[in-house]
Parts: structure tokens; sequence; C-alpha cells
């Protein structure tokens, strides 16, 4: 019972602070592009090194 | 990224404005956009969004949108600006959705951490405890998460109608209610992990849904041109200014440059022209025009500036009298009654008389209210459509998903329902069958070096024939000659010097046939004459053909003459209607729906707008007119005309998954609902139940995954 205590309010905050990131990508514009960023990690940063 | 060395070099505040390319389809064509766009100076920073097709460039004010567009061009991509988005509504209400979707789902998997540990055995304190925590998450929840179906019950409770939202809300109120008592009498069950699970997989479904709306019209106001909504007003001090659509008179005086289309009706005060009346009339040939002749909104000056002085504009244009016909036409189709509201029609009464029941039916057994009460709380939750509620929009989400990555635009969820039900498709010939723009047709017999001048000069100038010859010279791997002081003779054409020689592209110095789309190809004294016609799209033939094979009647119902159209019918074997005005198109449709028959109406002009709206369903091409775009419930891009095809197609294998998600529904219920209505389903039933076909619901709408298969 002792362990419940500290247990499960951990399990809920660990819960409500992904819930809590998951607003702030949704509001940051995370959610915008999904099947852009799947593709972004394909892209070779190599050009823009070259340019600069 | 070097996009930032840019912006830190320029002084002056940077404008953004969005732009559709419907051509990105790779990850390549990212890194192309992005880092090919900033090297133009002006531009300072390019964001391609893959999932809306779209890109966001941020640039300097002074530059032009046809600088921009060119920009774009350069690259090999083809961009539309877009409007500013004023319409954020929709979008708020699916972001809204989201969230409450999110909250749902978090507190769902936390009750069920709770619910787990009660079920394999936790009792007395613990339990009440455990019950106690639940309620503190789920009663929140309910709270926020529940809103979207507790405003659309009241709202239809209050109209004394019944939705599906009404056992929803009742369900889950009473089951929150019930779950309360329970735990504060320390009872064995609460029913508070169901109640939010149901919330939760309701709010997927009504997610997925909103989405696909939001798609959809991202992606068609994407294609929407926001040009041509004004002219170049001749003022009393003789100066022009831009003067807007809404704003223009009649008795003002408008220049018009060639290649734009008129802004309102009028009459022809000076100069010379030819003017494109496909979108207005479905007529292929342009006519000419001089002083005197009467032009109409929304058709394209096609060879050299000219005067009109304005008759009408505003709401008293030939356009706007075609606006409001669609308008009407439009209203009888608001009245189609989707898939899912005609099953809620009779599900909602029946799962309300059935909790009923079982409530009466336990009383006159005599367990007792409370215990009754239970069980009519178990019915509730358990009949509760989840899979029914994913049924449709899931199928219908992944189908209008692989129809998009297809190049076909699905505007709601409604349009797959009504396509599916089509028996014969209307077409509407120029621009629809045919691709709407002059295609150079001889340009084989050109010898190469020709060929480049040819590109070179059409080049310079912004003549729809020079740019449909610079298109497919480019298509060709043509490079441009090198040419120089090169100038354009309005209306007559282009000439330049190369090598020495005066090499020009414009009027054949015969003028030898003034009916056909012609221009002349001179090098010094030698002419050559490249023919322009309206081609049929590729694959045209095989589309009717392949149409005809899945049971769909064709008819051609056009605007054009009977000469322009036979040729088009003859070869695709169709049967036509010609010289039709849009409201005899209309008419036609109109006749034949009160038939029974339904019908796909494909179709791109002003003239085929009512049409387009009235017909069961409808689909337009991408280079279609706005009003076209606007009413079509498809929109596609491409020139192909297969897209049709694999429209159908995915609409008629939706609808047959979204049946056999119905069937899934119903034999659960059918095992489920026995359970329930003998008071057997204990929270831990109801969870499994309902998550299992929520599951099965989902898996079998992603079998839609492939557009074309």
């Amino acid at each position: 019972m002792n362990g419940l205590v500290i247990l499960i309010p951990i399990a809920l905050g660990l819960g409500l602070a992904g819930l809590a990131a998951f607003f702030w990508s949704l509001k940051n514009g995370q959610f915008d592009d999904p099947d852009g960023a799947a593709l972004r990690i394909l892209i070779d940063d190599e050009e823009d090194a070259q340019c600069d | 990224m070097n996009a930032l060395a840019h912006t830190a070099g320029q002084g002056s505040a940077l404008v953004s404005d969005d732009f559709a390319v419907p051509d990105i389809r790779c990850a390549g064509c990212i890194s192309k956009l992005e880092n090919g766009l900033v090297r133009n100076s002006g531009i300072a920073n390019a964001r391609v969004n893959f999932t809306a097709k779209r890109v966001t460039l941020e640039h300097d004010p002074a530059l032009s949108l046809p600088d921009m567009v060119g920009a774009f061009l350069e690259l090999g991509f083809e961009a539309h600006p877009l409007e500013q988005e004023n319409g954020d509504a929709t979008r708020e209400d699916s972001k809204q959705l989201m969230r409450a979707m999110a909250v749902a789902g978090f507190a769902m998997m936390n009750i069920m951490l709770l619910s787990v540990s009660v079920w394999s055995g936790a009792g007395g304190v613990t339990r009440d405890m455990f019950h106690w925590l639940s309620a503190l998450i789920a009663l929140p929840t309910v709270a926020y998460a529940g809103q979207p179906f507790f405003r659309s019950a009241w709202r239809a409770l209050r109209m004394r109608r019944t939705n599906m939202d009404v056992p929803i809300s009742i369900g889950v109120l009473l089951a929150t209610g019930m779950s309360l008592y329970e735990t504060a009498t320390s009872g064995p069950h609460a029913y508070f992990d169901s109640a939010v699970m149901l919330l939760f997989f309701l709010l997927v479904g009504r997610y997925l849904d909103s989405m696909m709306r939001d798609r959809a019209r991202s992606g068609v106001t994407a294609l929407l041109k926001n040009m041509g909504t004004g002219a170049m007003v001749i003022g009393e001090d003789g100066r022009e200014r831009w003067v807007d659509t809404t704003a223009l008179e009649p008795g003002m005086v408008m220049t018009v440059a060639a290649g734009e289309r008129f802004a309102a009706d009028g009459e022809i005060i000076e100069g010379t022209t030819r003017i494109d009346k496909s979108l207005l009339t479905g007529e292929s040939e342009s006519e000419a025009a001089t002083c005197a002749t009467q032009v109409h909104a929304g058709t394209l000056n096609m060879e050299a500036p000219v005067r009109v002085r304005i008759s009408a504009a505003g709401e008293d244009t030939t356009l706007a009298d075609l606006a409001r016909l669609m308008g009407e036409a439009a209203q009888g189709k608001s009245r189609y009654v989707r898939i899912a509201d005609r099953a809620a029609r009779f599900y909602a009464p029946a799962v309300h008389s059935l909790a009923l029941i079982a409530f009466a039916g336990w009383i006159l057994a005599g367990i007792g209210v409370h215990q009754s009460l239970l069980i009519a709380v178990a019915v509730l939750i358990i009949t509760c459509p989840c899979a029914l509620g994913l049924a449709v929009p899931a199928a219908q989400i992944v189908s209008a998903g692989a129809l998009m990555r297809a190049g076909v635009l699905v505007k709601d969820g409604s349009a797959i329902e009504r396509l599916s039900e089509v028996d014969s498709v209307a077409f509407d010939k120029t621009g629809t069958l045919t691709l709407g723009r002059p295609e150079p047709q001889n340009l084989d017999q050109l010898s190469r070096d020709e060929k480049s001048i040819a590109l070179a000069l059409a080049s310079v100038s912004r003549h729809p024939l020079s740019q449909s010859l610079s298109a497919a010279l480019r298509r060709m791997d043509i490079l441009p000659a090198d040419i120089s002081n090169a100038t354009e003779t309005v209306g007559q054409g282009v000439t330049a010097m190369w090598r020495g020689k005066t090499v020009s592209l414009g009027r054949p110095a015969g003028d030898i046939a003034s009916d056909k789309l012609v221009t002349a190809l001179a090098i010094s004294s030698e002419e050559r004459i490249v023919s322009f016609t309206d081609d049929l799209r590729p694959e045209a033939e095989r589309t009717t053909a392949m149409l005809a094979k899945m049971g769909l009647d064709g008819i051609i119902l056009s605007g054009d003459r009977p000469q322009a159209v036979s040729r088009v019918a003859g070869k695709l074997g169709i049967t036509a209607l010609v010289n039709l005005l849009p409201q005899e198109k209309l008419d036609f449709l109109k006749k034949q729906q009160a038939l029974g028959r339904h019908i796909l109406m494909v179709g791109d002009g002003l003239n085929d707008g009512p049409a387009l709206a009235a017909a069961h369903a409808s689909m337009a091409p991408a280079t279609a007119s706005d009003a076209g775009k606007n009413a079509a419930d498809l929109v596609w891009m491409g020139d192909s005309l297969m897209p049709v095809v694999h429209a159908v197609r995915a609409a008629r294998r939706t609808q047959q998954i979204v049946r056999q998600n119905f069937a899934l529904a119903i034999c659960y219920n059918i095992v489920a609902v026995p359970l329930a209505l003998l008071g057997m389903v204990t929270p831990l039933i109801a969870a499994i139940a309902m998550s299992g076909s929520s599951l099965i619901v989902v898996a079998n709408a992603l079998r839609l995954r492939s557009a074309t298969a």
C-alpha cells in the first residue's frame, strides 16, 4: 500500500507529462505535415554544406 | 538552413505567400524545391508542406506573383498561388477534436491501468481507492472530451429529433453517474473505463472524418486560382488603375491584355483580337472579335490587348447568372443522406428501446432498481456504436488518402458514397475529354535548329499559343537557341536575330487559314507553319472503354458545334448532344435523374457548373474553371483521363468495405447484446468487446490503401 502512494502519482504524472508534451507539439506545428516529416529524413544535408 | 543567410542579407520586411504545388511526390522534390527556390534573389525561405502539397515562400515584397510562379517552373514544378487562408474555422474544429481525443486517450490508458488491477483481484480498500482515482480522472475527461457529442445531442433533442449522439451521450453520462454511485457505495463494478474508452473510439471516428474534410478542402482551395478577379480600368485622367471585380461598374473602360480573362461583360471599343469562350460555352474554337463585339466575363482574350466598355458587372454578368443557376442546382444534392446517418435513423431508437426493455424487464423480474439500471447501462454501452462510428470514416479516409496519392482530391465522405452509386457518366468535351489547350501538332516536321529557335522565340511571349509551344518543346528536351534583340509586336508575334538572320514567330504572312489555330516560324524568308489543335486527353479512349466495361453508359454533353464534337465522339464511340446551353445540360441531367438514374458529371467549364452541382456525383480536372472545381465533388490532377476510372473503382470498393464493416458491427451486436441483456457484461467484457470490434473495423478499412489496384 505504501508503494502505491508513491507509484500511482508517478504513473499519473508521467501520463500527464505525455499529454502536455502532445499539446505542446500540436501547438508547435509538429503535426502539420506528417507525411513530409517521414520523407525529410531521406534528404541529404550535404548539398547545403557545399552551398555555404 | 542556407536560407537564413539570405534573410540576414535583406533589410526589408519579408512577406509570405502560399503556393499549391500538386506535383510534390518524393523527398527529392522537397529538397529540390527548398534548396532551389532560395537561390532566387528575393526568395528568402521556402518551406514545403508535403501533406498539403503546398509551399510557403518568404520573399521580398517587390517580387511579383508571376516571377515566383516562374521560379517554380524553372525547377520543373507547376505552382498555383493561394489565397491566404481565412476559413480556419473547420481546421480549428479538427484541432479541438484532436485535443479531446488526446485527453480521452490519456484518461483511457490510466483508468485501464487501475482497472486491470481491480480485475486481477484487488479488493477492499484498494479497490475503492482505485475506483476513486478512476473517478478523479474520468469525470473531468467526460466533461471535456464528451462535449462534441453532448452538444450535438442537445441540438438534436431541442429540435425534437434523435441522432447517434443521443444514445452515446445518455450511455456515457449514465455509465459515469452509475459508476460514481457504485464507487461511493463500495460496489464491485465501476464502468469509468468503458465510458472513457467509448468516448475515445468515437472521437477517433469523428476526428478522421473532419481531417478528411480539412485535407480535401485545403487541396481544392489550393487549386482555386486567385487571378482574374479585377481589371485595369482607365480613369478620367487617362491613367490606368487596378479595380477589383466587385468595384467594376457599367460605363467604365477596361484594358485587357492578351492572355487575361475579361472581368466583366462589355463591348470592345478598341482593338482586334480572338476570344476563347471555351470555359463559358464549351466552344473549342476561338472567335474573332473587334470593335462593337460583345464580350463576356470569364472568357479569355487570346491575341492582342483590347479596350472594353463595361456594360454589366458583378451580379449582372452572364457569369453571375451561371453562379445563381449553380446555387439552385446544388440545393437538390444537399438532401442526400449519408449512409451513417441512414443507419443511425433506425439504430438510435433501437438502442433506446432495447435499454428500456432491459431495465423494465429486470425490474419486473424483481432484482431491484439499482441492479436493473446497471444492466440497462451495460446494454447502452455495449450497443453504442464504437465500430459503427468508425465503420464509415475509417474506410473513407483510407480511400481518400489513397486517391490523393493517385492525384484525385475528394471533397468529403459523401462524395465517395455518391460516386459509388453512379450508373452513367456524362462528359463535357472541351477541356474535359480534350486537354482544353491548343497543342502543337506537327513539331516533328521541324529540324532541331528550328525547334530551338522556336523555343527561344516562344519563351519571350505570354501569348497562349507561344506558351503551349514552349511547354511542348521543353518536354522534348529542346534547349533554346541563342537569339538577340527579341521584340514582341502585339498581335503580330516575336521577332529576333539569330546568327545574323531575322527570325520570327507569329501570324503567318498570308494568314492562310484564319479559322485554324496556326503560328508561323520564319527564318529569313523561309516560313514553317505549326498548327495547333485541342487534343484528346491521354488515355481518353481507354478510360471510356473501361467505364463502359464497368457498366457505366457514357454520353457527351457539349456546348460546342457538331463538327468539333463528332470528331471526338467518333473516336471514343459514345453518343453526344451538341450545342447545349448550361441550362440545357442541367435540364438533361435533371430529367435523367428524375428517371432514377445516377449520373456522374465530368466537366470543367463555367457552363458545366450547374450540371456539376446538380449531378449525383461530379468530377473536374485541376485545369477547370474555379466555378467548376468548386462545384465538383472530386478534382483530379494531371492530363490523363484515367483518374475517373480509378475514382469510381475506389468509391465502389470503399462502399463495399463500409458495408462489410456494418455487417461486422451487427455481428458483434448479435453476440454482445444478449450477454448485456442477461446482465453478464462486466466492465472487463465491455472493454474487450469494444476495442476488439473497433480494431477489426479499422483493420478492414486499411485494405483500401492502394487506390489503383
